[in-house]
């Protein structure tokens, strides 16, 4: 491991300066995905700035919604009750990720904020444009089952592992930010990118940005929402696919919801066209699976050395037509 | 580059000087002679060094023992007091364990998940919580018994 500076602020300013004033310096939050990077080689960071302690870790009702500051750790924001009652698709997404302990440690501004579990971006020895730009992408071609089937490019095929930030980008929620010129928001859907030609950049953050809170936004319909996740083993393992959702009925007609998946894209992927295809739809299995197949039209699996990953598409419609029934109650 | 330290590690200020790049497992273990946490995989996948910090179970691999600098740390060891812990006794009552490597990170990890827990938990609730500790010999069952067992002496 390279040697680094360990460095510990006593305010959330001084930190951004810090590290905006030094390429070669990171913010460390709980550090369960970059001290991983550091022991790897993935991450070979000069510095290290110490926000755990810099910004709120309390959680606090703002606008109709819940200000969520950005050192809250990830078991205590699946824990509380304003969370669960109002918002039980992010409780959900948390617990469906990582394991006890890593929800201990874990942050609600750094769980977004974490890389991709692409075997071959984790993997020094292989060539990866995420990690080392230019050098090519190994996983074209290769073990595709955990990638992505929509918005890659010829450059990368990685997704997102996150969790929370599925169930963020469903609901819309607000990113606050301190970066070297101050303050300022940006939409949760906003935050990640696709890969394009720059997939060495997960996010629309610059260098020295520090994630002060998230906000959720003042959502009834998120009171009936949900999370579910698919993959390999019953417990801690990354989504093959996900669905989070909510739904606002008016009796059997649907007034409005709100769908993102994870699991298949380099950004947690808002999913529009499913939203679209619902909005005053009367609830049913055909209009759902209808709604799958408009969001899926454009995707493209891979072929790869395990068989590809075209299983997804089938699997990640029988998951939105799995939740929507979850959701509006209606089976036919 | 080197930081002075100092961690309470069950119930006793050990102060040290340590490389910024060393995880607390690696302070416990090769510093300061506390091999009670185990290194499985040392990538935060095995639970075997988990630990409590600050009475939260964490995994220690993946913890900078600078960042943890005035922690208070208890590994599997330092949970007896006397007599054995509850979870401990019942980790033997229940045959929890077969090579017993990655028994200190369980125990750790079981007296976390009691103090999450406010009411009954089923095997499967049991099992989930525990995911993030892997054993290899397989002790599943009797690791589940256990932790029922401490978990209905608690109520």
């Amino acid at each position: 491991m390279k040697p680094f500076a360990y460095q510990a602020p006593t305010t959330a300013s001084d930190a951004v300066r810090q590290v905006a004033d030094d390429p070669d310096a990171v913010f460390l939050g709980g550090g369960t995905n970059l001290v991983d990077h550091l022991k790897l080689g993935v991450a070979r960071p000069g510095a290290l700035v110490d926000v755990t302690s810099l910004t709120s870790a309390e959680i606090t009702e703002r606008d109709g919604g819940l200000l969520i500051g950005a050192g809250v750790r990830n078991s205590d924001l699946a824990a509380d009750p304003r969370v669960r009652e109002r918002y039980p698709l992010v409780a959900q997404a948390l617990l469906s990720g990582a394991s006890g302990q890593l929800r201990n440690m874990a942050t609600t501004g750094g769980n977004p904020l974490q890389r991709t579990r692409c075997v071959y971006f984790q993997d020094v020895t292989t060539p990866c444009n995420k990690r080392e730009p230019g050098s090519g992408c190994s996983a074209i071609g290769g073990y595709t089952r955990y990638h992505a089937i929509l918005g890659a490019s010829e450059h990368c095929v990685a997704t997102h592992p996150s969790d929370l930030a599925v169930a963020l980008t469903a609901l819309d929620a607000t990113v606050h930010l301190l970066g070297p010129d101050g303050e300022r928001t940006v939409a949760f859907g906003q935050l990640h990118r696709l890969p394009g030609d720059r997939p060495d950049k997960d996010t629309v953050l610059d260098h020295g940005d520090l994630i002060t809170a998230i906000g959720l936004p003042d959502l009834p319909m998120a009171r009936r929402s949900t999370y579910r996740k698919v993959r390999d083993r019953a417990s801690y393992a990354f989504a093959l696919v996900s669905v989070a959702a909510a739904v606002d009925l008016d009796g059997d007609a649907i007034r409005d919801t709100r769908i993102a998946f994870g699991g298949v894209a380099h950004k947690p992927w808002c999913a529009t066209r499913a939203e679209d295809a619902l909005r005053g739809q009367t609830a049913g299995v055909d209009a759902f699976r209808a709604a799958a197949e408009a969001e899926l039209a454009d995707a493209a699996p891979l072929e790869g050395i395990d068989g590809g990953n075209a299983f997804k598409i089938p699997l990640l419609t029988r998951t939105l037509v799995a939740v929507l029934r979850e959701l509006t109650g209606v089976n036919r | 580059m080197d930081a002075e330290i100092t961690l309470r590690v069950d119930g006793a200020d050990q102060p040290v000087t340590v490389d910024t790049r060393t995880t607390v497992l690696d302070a416990l273990r090769e510093r300061l002679g506390n091999t009670s946490p185990k290194k499985g995989c040392d990538h935060g996948q095995c639970g075997a060094c988990t630990v409590l910090v600050d009475g939260r179970r964490v995994l220690s691999c993946l913890m900078l023992a600078v960042a943890a600098d005035g922690a208070e740390v208890t590994t599997a060891a330092g949970l007896a007091n006397g007599d054995l812990h509850p979870v401990q006794r019942a980790f033997i009552d229940h045959d929890g364990f077969q090579c017993g490597y990655c028994t200190p990170g369980q125990i750790c990890s079981a007296v976390g998940v009691l103090e999450e827990s406010d009411g009954e938990l089923s095997r499967a609730e049991v099992a989930e919580r525990m995911s993030g500790n892997l054993c290899r010999c397989g002790a599943y069952p009797g690791i589940v018994a256990a932790v029922e067992q401490a978990a209905g002496e608690q109520r």
